[in-house]
Order: structure tokens, then sequence, then C-alpha cells
């Protein structure tokens, strides 16, 4: 008898919520503005009085479709808005419309660094529910998120590991924030993720039966959510047991799941067919339009950053996880000689000062990428030294002022060869002992007289041609 | 004359002052409406405050339009701003709305003298207005006969002229079968031709709000003045002019009888349908017949449908922001119920749980999505049936108003009473129901002329030439204001 142990394969599939930033919510002309004095951001309509009908936005529709063509979606001629019912006190109209028949796109995919593409099954509108608020043991009801538009992005079951589930959701992020239909805040809530997981061994083509954690709101907690989710299952079939289909909540303070309800316990919503809103029909021209609209997505420019201007992938994807700061390099890299140099300046000094991923997101730096490129161009024609250009940096990152603030004409001009062999050998004369370790076969050693090359010089020198020629002297 | 061109007369006459007026109206109605009850809201301040605004322009010799200064009423479900609007239920005690629906903003400005809001079934559901929490209105011609439903307080009022002319809605007929019990006229207008913003919805595809009143040309002249597009209403298109052709020649017209229409109807009734067939006879129009098999199916798929969108549409009154909410209750969900349980009547009840049931997993295909297809094929079957007619004549309902507490005893019955009016409202086609005779206990009978899409000025013009050809079957009542 065999008594290798059963390795087990993570099954998941995402429900994504993503608010779209209208000015106007979806079936009325009350702001989406997130905040606000409870009940302030409210009409008729979106508090749905009675006798009140909704006006789909049409800007939502556009919205829609623009995410839809950013992740490779087929946008349906026509669509449908329907009901889905149920009760609850944040839902005004006891029902939340939304699309279950004929969303506005269909499939899609989002294409991960592993190179696997996650197929997404649909993408739909719909209208967010307001917000309910425990306080002093009531519970206040407050509309102001009623109303606000909503995509749901629902993906088939083809993610299969927590990384990939991670990278999905960055992506995801990362395309919608590129393409400006959403700021997709997790901690706002204007980017939540429902996740459906199950386990079978591996190799095995059937799926596991599955559970669904609702309202996931950091991609930490999906991870943490995740492992634990993949472990109980496993755990659970591995001493005779049977995962049940049910949904389920994270609890943050313990980082464990439990049960909401069981899957006969689930709702039936009843759709159908929203009677006071009329077919919605997209023409051609209008997605067209759309997709000329479109800026360069950043897989587009991932790519472009590798195979045209010789980035190596990570830089790339670095440089492209926000739009702000591939714009940002973009425009410093204009005619510079080597993309990589403006690369290396970006993510191995200023991310230093945009240490957060909102900071990173607004990336708001008191250099210009004007002045960047000016002081690439300097390194570029030669006139100065690496050593010089990272420093000076630092002081233009301080200031907001220009890098010739910082770098005066005799600092500017190589060091020439005659010049070079004085510093070498005052360099070698000045340091006995660290020749003696040299030959002596401390390679290290050599360092310390190329340092003192470069300090007398004032970092002008070329520290490579420096220590050849010391090495030439010494040999 | 119509009643609104008669009050216009007067009042540019200066023979009344519109106060006076709106007055005598307000009296007439504390007179007769603890018997009549037509009126569930009485608003006798604004009525006043609006006459003395039109008193004023008369004064000041501007000119008036044939609305202003008319006094009309309102159905209790159609949103008025600071008003009551209950829908005649307990769920919506002492709901004030903050905002008017468009058809009162169309009239108001047009200077309509509001003197209140009329009486009807609970949230539109019934035939005979008794289902209403404050008690159903009773038939001016007979007040031991119910007024029909659910849009009973409009017909009873503008019957006994508490009124010159009433806004009702009709779902499955709420409109037509009232006016035709209580001996009026009632336009249910093609789907989309009269904005729904404001009307409290029963079934959103069905409902269609529309006036009641006396004459045809008082129907008319206020479908003119509301049947206009509104961009709040997605389902809203407006709709056509159609008091210049009232008076329009009819020769040549076809006329339609669907036979099933005659099928189950009492004697009486189909007997005056018949005798108004040939009354257009002798006007020159031409009677066809034809057969319309689909009609049987027309009271379920009314039902699943209707149903269905309501138990969706009332399901927001939950005793959380507005209206009724039980007074003990042991949690969120435990008020909901008690709310829901206390607020609803058994009818509202009765429809919200079928509704309910035909969308329910397992249930929808057999029950919601059947009742499309075939409203699908019954809208096909209306479309044949108008390529060889114009117009389409038909009973209004299949009997007369019955005695007051018979539809509470047989709901089944209740429901056959709208098997004529269902189909127009299936297939979102206008149709005017007209008074055509009197049974032998001297109730009204009343038949329909059932148009094209958006044919409201083609039935509008057929029903006037009626009326001037058959002027005995509209009488008047001994209710109310003799102008």
């Amino acid at each position: 008898m065999g008594c290798e142990a059963v390795k087990y394969e993570l099954v998941s599939g995402f429900e994504t919520h993503i608010e779209l930033q209208t000015k106007t919510k979806i079936f009325c002309g009350c702001t989406t503005q997130f905040g606000g004095e409870p009940n302030t951001h409210c009409c008729p309509v979106c508090i749905g009085l009675p006798g009140t009908l909704p006006v789909l936005n049409r800007e939502v529709v556009r919205f829609a479709i623009k995410a839809g063509l950013a992740v490779h979606g087929e946008i349906a001629e026509v669509a449908k808005m329907d009901r889905k019912n149920y009760c609850y006190p944040d839902l005004s109209k006891a029902y939340q419309i939304s699309q279950l028949y004929a969303p506005l796109i269909i499939g899609g995919y989002v294409e991960l660094s592993n190179g696997r593409r996650i197929r997404l099954h649909h993408i739909h509108i719909e209208e967010d529910a307001g917000k309910l608020i425990h306080q002093h043991g009531d519970t206040y009801v407050d509309y102001n998120r009623g109303g606000v538009p909503l995509i749901e992005i629902v993906s088939e079951p083809d993610i299969r590991s927590i990384d990939e589930a991670k990278e999905y959701v960055e992506r995801l992020q990362q395309v919608m924030r590129c393409i400006g239909v959403s700021d997709c805040k997790m901690q706002e809530g204007s980017m939540r993720c429902d996740v459906n997981i199950s386990v079978r061994p591996e190799g095995s083509e059937t799926f596991g039966t599955r559970t669904e954690i609702k309202n996931m709101n950091s991609i930490a907690n999906i991870a943490k959510a995740m492992e634990y989710e993949y472990d109980r299952q496993v755990d659970l079939i591995e001493s005779g047991g049977k995962v049940v289909q049910e949904t389920l909540r994270y609890d943050d303070a313990t980082g464990t799941t439990s049960s909401m309800r069981s899957k006969e316990d689930a709702h039936d919503y009843r759709y159908f067919r929203d009677p006071d809103l009329v077919t919605i029909n997209i023409p051609r021209e209008e997605v067209e339009a759309l997709r000329a609209e479109l800026p360069e997505l950043p897989a587009d420019r991932c790519r472009r950053y590798t195979d045209e201007l010789g980035l190596p992938e990570k830089d790339a994807q670095l440089l492209t996880k926000y739009r702000r700061i591939s714009e940002y390099f973009d425009a410093a890299c204009e005619g510079v000689k080597s993309p990589k140099t403006v690369s290396n300046f970006i993510i191995g000094q200023i991310f230093r000062r945009t240490e957060t991923e909102s900071d990173k997101e607004r990336f708001e730096v008191a250099t210009s990428p004007e002045q960047l490129n000016e002081l690439v161009k300097l390194l570029d024609s030669g006139k100065i030294r690496n050593n010089l250009a990272k420093s000076t940096l630092e002081k233009m990152l301080d200031s907001g002022k220009g890098a010739l603030d910082f770098i005066s004409e005799s600092d500017m001009g190589g060091v020439d060869d005659g010049a070079l062999l004085e510093l070498c050998r005052a360099a070698i004369e000045g340091n006995p002992k660290a020749v003696e370790d040299f030959k002596n076969g401390k390679e290290k050693a050599i360092k310390a007289l190329v340092g003192n090359v470069m300090k007398n010089s004032r970092g002008k020198a070329d520290a490579v041609a420096a220590e050849a020629k010391i090495k030439e002297l010494i040999g | 004359m119509g009643t609104i061109a008669k009050i216009h007369e007067m009042l540019v006459g200066r023979q009344i002052s519109c106060a006076e007026l709106t007055q005598r109206y307000l009296d007439e109605i504390s007179a007769a409406n603890g018997e009549l009850n037509a009126y569930v809201c009485v608003t006798g301040d604004e009525a006043l405050a609006a006459a003395e605004a039109v008193d004023k322009k008369i004064a000041a010799g501007e000119e008036i339009g044939m609305l202003e200064g008319v006094p009309m009423s309102l159905k209790d479900n159609m949103s008025t701003k600071g008003i009551l609007t209950t829908c005649c239920s307990k769920i919506l005690t002492g709901y004030k709305p903050i905002y008017d629906a468009t058809v009162w903003e169309l009239l108001r400005d047009k200077g309509a003298v509001l003197l209140g809001k009329t009486n009807m079934d609970e949230f539109a559901m019934g035939s005979s207005c008794e289902t209403s929490c404050y008690g159903g209105a009773a038939n001016p011609v007979n007040t031991a006969h119910v007024a029909g439903g659910s849009s009973g307080g409009a017909a009873s009022a503008v019957g006994g002229n508490l009124a010159a002319y009433s806004l009702g809605s009709d779902t499955g007929g709420s409109i037509r079968q009232p006016a035709s019990f209580c001996g009026v006229v009632g336009l249910k207008p093609t789907y989309g031709a009269v904005s729904r913003y404001g009307l409290i919805a029963y079934a959103s595809s069905l409902d269609q709000i529309g006036p009641v009143a006396k004459t045809v040309e008082d129907v008319s002249l206020v479908y003119d003045a509301i049947c206009k597009p509104d961009k709040r209403d997605s389902t809203s298109k407006g709709g056509s002019e159609t008091y210049s052709t009232l008076n329009n020649d009819i020769k040549g017209m076809k006329i339609g009888i669907a036979r099933e229409y005659l099928d189950g109807v009492r004697d009486d009734v189909k007997e005056a349908v018949l005798a108004a067939a040939e009354v257009y006879k002798s006007l020159g129009a031409e009677i066809v017949y034809f057969d319309l098999p689909i009609l049987k199916f027309a009271l379920p798929v009314y039902y699943i449908i209707a149903c269905a969108e309501a138990s969706s549409n009332l399901g927001r009154y939950d005793g959380i922001r507005y209206g009724y909410k039980t007074a003990h209750y042991n949690g969120t969900h435990d008020m909901i119920c008690r709310t829901r349980s206390e607020g609803f009547g058994g009818e509202v009840q009765r429809r919200i749980l079928l509704g309910t049931y035909v969308l329910s997993a397992g249930y929808y295909d057999a029950y919601y999505k059947k009742a499309q297809n075939l409203r699908g094929t019954i809208i096909k079957a209306f479309n044949s049936a108008f390529e060889s007619c114009d117009v389409i004549l038909a009973p209004t309902v299949p009997m007369t108003a019955f005695e007051k507490g018979h539809a509470v005893s047989d709901p089944i019955e209740t429901y056959l009473t709208d098997i004529c009016t269902v189909p127009v409202n299936i297939a979102g086609l206008p149709g005017v129901s007209i008074p055509c005779g009197f049974n032998a206990k001297g109730m009204p009978i009343g038949m329909q002329l059932i148009g094209k899409s958006f044919g409201e000025a083609e039935i509008l013009n057929a029903a006037y030439k009626y009326q001037q050809a058959a002027g005995e079957n509209f009488k008047d009542t001994k209710w109310g204001v003799k102008l």
C-alpha cells in the first residue's frame, strides 16, 4: 500500500464588485461621492419612495463598456435590467436592480504574470445598497451609497493559488484605475470581493464542493481567508468529512471563517426583468468610440517597456502598477539613451519616498519628470557620473529644485586619462597597506584605492576605468 | 356640453367665481361623502387657495385654460406632496409624500383645483373598492351597489358630481370597470402614453393612469393634458392630441367584435353592446365579427404577471422609512413580518403570496415565463385583429355593479369580472368605457372601445359619436353639484 500523502489543488473563482466613478448615481441625479452626512446624497428615487421610477444613467453603461473592453470582454448588443428581490433594511425597494438574464458584457479574461488567463464569465451593472450603522444599541440606515453604480465581475473558477488570487485582484485594480472607471479602494468599499473556493486532489478533473467567503475588503485578508479555508477544507476531507456548500464570513480578528447560511437557506432572489426600465441597445459605433478613448492598458504598457525599452520584467511590472507612475516614467524617458537608468532612479530612489500603496497611486513627487529627464541627460552625455547623479537626485527630491541648482560647471566634465593616471598613482602611494593586501590576494582591497580616486576627483572619475588603471599599475 | 367646458364658460362668463364653485363642491362632498365614501382625504384649504389664484387671474382679465379652475380629484395612489397618499392601505398610514406625481404636476400647472384623494381598493387590488382600508365607495346610481374597482372612488365622485373629473389608474380594468358600473366614461390610455412617475405601483408593466369623467369630451380634454412624455419614466412615450378629432365622421370605420368577448356575458349586457353596434351601423360604420381564441388565456396571464410584479413592488413597505409600523416586536425581522402582516389586507397578502410563488426557483418557467410568452402571443393576436378592423367593441364587464359584500364573499367570481378588461392591459392598448344602457334594475351597463397602440384619437372619436347618437344612456344622478 502506498501511503504517499494526497496533494490538494485549490480552485477559486471571484465575484468582484467595483464602484464606478460616474458623477451621479445609476438611476437618479444624486452625487456618488463617498461619505457625507448620512442620507444627504439621496432623493425620492434612490430611497425608493412609493411611485418613483429609475432612469438609467447612460454614463454607467459607457463606464461599464470601457471596463469590459479593458478585460477583453464581448459587449452585448442588447442588455436588460432585472430585479433581484431580497429584504434587508439597507435596500430601500426590497429589490436591487441588477442584471441576470442579459448582462452588458460577456466573457473576457485577466492575464497573470505567469501567462495564465483567468477567464471571466460576464460583467454586469447594478446598484449598490445603503449601509447600516450600529450605534448606542440602535441600528440606523444611511442611503448615501444606495444607487451608486457597480459593476460585478464574475470570473470562472480558474484561479489555482493564493498568489494567483492576489495577482488577479491587483490586475483588476490596476486596469480599472488606469482606464479611470474606479479608484478600487478596498478599504473604502469601492472594491469588494466574494471568494468562491474549493479543493480537489491534484490531477482531478472534477470540482470539489465550494464555499463562498463574502465581502472581502483587503487583499491581505483575501489571502488569509483563502489560506484558512483551504486548510479547513483539506483537513475536513482528510478526516473523512465532506465540505458543505455554504456562504461564509471571514473574521479578521480571529483569522477564521464561519457560516452565514447554508445552501438550504440560500436566498431565492426571484429574479425577473425590471418592468420600469427599457432594453439597453448598444450600437457598435458607440463601442468603437469608447475603445478609441481607452488609454494604453497596463499589460500593453508592460509589454512595451520590456520589448521596446528593454526593461527587465520586474521593472516593467513595478512601473505599470499605477497609471501615474507609468506616465511619470514615460515623461522622464523622453529622449534619454537608457530607459533603464530612469527606471533605476524611480524604483531605487523615488519609491523610497512613496512607501505606501496609496502614495504610489497618487505619486506626488517634488521632482517633476522633466527635471528627472534633465538629470538623466546629464548622465547620458557623460557630463556627470552616476554617484553624483544619485546624490543630486536626493537633493532634488528634498527641495523640488532642478539638477543644475546642485551641480556646478566644475563638477561637470569627466576626468581625462592623464588626470586619471595621476589620481591612481596618488592613491597607490598614499595607501601602501591596501596595495599590500591586494597583492596578498585580498581582492576587495582594491575598492579602497578606487574609493580614494573617486573622492579626490569629487565623483567625476570613471570608477571602472580607475580600477583597471590601478590594477595595471600595481600589476 | 361637457362638464369641463360648462365650468370654463361659467368662470369666464363670471357667472360664478372659482372660489364659490370650489366651495359648492366641498359642501356637496361633506354632505354626500358619508354615504358615497368616494373621498378618503379632502383638501379644502389647498383647493380654495388654488381657486382664489384662478379668480385673481380672471379678475385681472387674463385668459384661462380649459382645465384652469376646474375642481377635480386624484386616486389615492398618486403621489401628492404634503397630502396624504395611502393607496387606501393601513400600511401607508400617515404617509405624506415629499414629491408630486408627474400627472399632478401637469394638471396643477394648468390650474386644476384638487378637491381631494379618492377611494380605491387597497393598492388597486380588487374590483369592488371594498378592499380599501376605509371601506368601499358606494355606487351613486344605487348606493346598495358597489362603485366597482379599483378606482371606485373616482367613478363614484364623478358619477355623484363631487368632481368634474378624476384621475384613476387601470392595471386590469380599474378605470373602465368602475366607470361602467357607475355609468360614466373612463379611459385607459396606451401603456406609455401617460407618465407613471408618482403612481404607486401595483403591476408596473400594466399600470396606466387615465381620466374618469361624465362625457367623452371631458375625458378627451384631460387625456390631452396628461399624455406628455416624461424623462422620469423610461417607459413613457407620450400620446397625441384627441380633442380636435372627436367629431370626425366615422362613416366606413370598421368596428370589430370578437365573439369570445361575448362568451359568458350576461344577456342584458350582451344585448346593450349589440344594440350599440346597431347604433354604429346607423352612423355608417361597418361591423366585422372575428375570433380571438387566445383571450381565454388573458385572465391567468394577467394574474400571474400582475401578482409577480406586485410581490416585488410591495416589498418596500417594511415599517422602516414611512407608513405603518407594528407596535411590539423583537428584532428587525420580526418587526418587518408583523408590520406587513398587520398593515396589508387579505387581498394584498393573497396577491403577494401568489406573485412570490410564481417567481420562485423551480416555478418561474412554469408560470412567469410561460405567462410572458403568452403575453407576446396575445399582443400578436390583437395586431392581426386590427388588420381587419379599426377599433374593437366589447362589453366592459360581463355584468352590472353587484351589491355590496358580494365581492368579498367570492374572490374567484370577482376575478372573473376582469375578463373583458385585462386583455387591453396585457397588450398595452388603449380602451375607453362608455355607458350603453341600463339593466332592469336601472344599473348602468358599459361598453368598451379598444384601439390600436396610441389609437386614443380613434376610440374617443367613435365614443363621442356614440354619445351624440345615444345620449339617453348618459344619465345624471341625484348627487352633488348641479351646474
